[in-house]
């Protein structure tokens, strides 16, 4: 009879944090930064087709990074959980705390579970009706949820452009001194760091906007986001 | 409510009437089928006349805001022409419960719909969309629950207006340039036929649009005129490129006096 090895939890649950995030590291970063009128998301994605930010509900939004399959998968069951909560009681009563917390138990099951975790990070951003109710829920691929207070990075390199954003000292900007156009600049300067640039062409730029009525969330177009980044 | 995970053989796809069913939120059509069944004695309220016609930059529609049950005015103020999506419309007559519900979810499927997949439904998909709907109705309909639509939009790709109009098991036909629907269709579809012009200018069109329905609300009983009194004006919006825009009770208060004028004058 053959006796499996013996292998300690720790062990087990360092492997699969080691594969996810290793799975996380092959695709590119994306920032979301709090303006004075929302939330911008700004991610560097060559494709103009697959996209990595989309749009939830009325003023709530999602971003992932890593594998694009398995966060297209949460992206549509994110969808379809805020149109059914819409549905049965009432379009204010969806809110992305209520789903970040769902995904956090899907992604912490899987982790736990599964053969394989899911190599993907994730965003739920919620637009307030004042800036003070904007909310930034950051949920890594074991689960673990971060609810983040003035921006939020994902991906494979977050702690260099973290780096680079707590240079530029976001968090002591008032929020109402910061644009759209700044944001994006801010972002976009974190993202590619000092020895390359990016163009409009490389990002998929998104925002939630509390002035676009209803559905606050918005695409802009790689004219507009040339635009901005000219400043 | 747990989050809807599927796996990819079992996927409802962007679907969202399948996905409530999956959810056993489905609507319960032995429920409907059994309140219709009392339907000739029970007086559920009723919405009635509403037209739409195309013009130069897309299409207009219009409804009264009377609903009625059996010989009384239940409702002074619902409004029956209501925003799809961004680029279409739905004008409901029939019976109003259902009808209101199926608007509700005509347009969270628009939405959910866009959102899933990530684009739009073309114009032609959404009102196929609605036939579905309309046939999903049928055995309530069978039953005295009838809700007969009419859906109005701007088609991106074509660059027109267009409008359909359903009968009751969800036949979809594509009108030319009118329709109307509800129980003055009669006299209000008739005076859009007179007065039709290829290509009109918005104001001819808005203004054929308005007295049409005066001249409903004037020989039916079951519509409602414009309620100077309370300030209630028949719900008017356009539908062009630009997307669905309603016209304010100020305009409308304005233009019914121009019209109640020249009836005056006769």
């Amino acid at each position: 009879m053959s006796m499996p090895f013996y292998v300690a939890p720790e062990q087990v649950m360092k492997d699969r944090a080691d594969y996810a995030r290793k799975g996380i590291a092959r695709g590119r970063a994306m920032v979301a930064v709090r303006y004075d009128d929302g939330i911008a998301l700004v991610a560097e994605n060559p494709s103009n087709t697959l996209r990595k930010i989309s749009e939830i509900y009325d003023r709530i939004a999602f971003a992932g990074v890593g594998k694009y399959n398995e966060f297209d998968q949460l992206r549509v069951a994110g969808v379809r959980a805020a149109d059914l909560k819409g549905f049965q009681y009432s379009r204010d009563d969806v809110d992305a705390r209520s789903l970040a917390n769902q995904y956090a138990q899907i992604l912490g099951q899987i982790f736990t579970h599964e053969m394989k975790p899911m190599e993907v990070e994730i965003l739920v951003a919620e637009v307030g009706a004042n800036g003070a109710a904007d909310q930034l829920f950051h949920i890594l691929y074991d689960g673990t949820v971060m609810d983040e207070a003035r921006y939020s990075v994902l991906g494979g390199d977050a702690e260099a452009i973290n780096a680079r954003l707590i240079d530029v000292d976001l968090a002591s900007l008032d929020l109402d001194a910061l644009t759209l156009g700044g944001a994006v600049q801010a972002a976009t300067k974190a993202l590619c760091g000092p020895d390359r640039t990016l163009s409009s062409a490389d990002l998929e730029v998104a925002v939630l906007s509390r002035s676009n009525g209803r559905r606050c969330f918005g695409r802009l177009s790689d004219d507009v986001v040339a635009g901005l980044l000219e400043g | 409510m747990a989050m809807p995970f599927f796996t990819p053989g079992d996927d409802p796809g962007a679907s969202f009437p399948e996905l409530l069913r999956r959810m056993g939120l489905g609507t319960d059509d032995a429920a409907m089928a059994a309140a219709g069944a009392a339907g000739g004695r029970l007086d559920v309220p009723h919405a009635t006349t509403c037209v739409a016609l195309r013009y130069a930059d897309g299409v207009v529609m219009a409804g009264d805001r009377r609903a009625t049950s059996g010989n009384l005015i239940s409702h002074r103020g619902m409004e029956k022409v209501v925003q799809a999506d961004r680029h279409s419309g739905v004008a409901i007559a029939g019976a109003a419960g259902p009808a209101v519900e199926m608007i509700k979810l005509f347009a969270l499927q628009l939405e959910h719909y866009e959102k899933v997949e990530g684009s739009a439904l073309s114009l032609e998909g959404k009102a196929n969309q609605l036939s579905m709907m309309v046939r999903g109705n049928l055995p309530a309909a069978m039953q005295g629950l009838v809700v007969v639509p009419l859906f109005a939009g701007y088609d991106l790709r074509r660059e027109t207006g267009r409008l359909w109009s359903y009968d009751v098991t969800g036949g979809r036909y594509e009108e030319f340039d009118h329709a109307a629907t509800g129980s003055g269709s009669l006299h209000a579809g008739t005076v859009v036929k007179v007065g039709f012009r290829d290509g009109m200018p918005r104001d001819a069109a808005v203004d054929l649009a308005c007295k049409s329905l005066w001249e409903a609300a004037d020989a039916d009983s079951a519509t409602g005129g414009p309620d100077a009194l309370r300030g209630i004006y028949p719900v008017v919006a356009t539908i062009t490129a630009d997307g669905w825009q309603r016209l304010d009770d100020a305009e409308l208060a304005a233009r019914y006096q121009t019209i109640a004028e020249e009836v005056r004058a006769r």
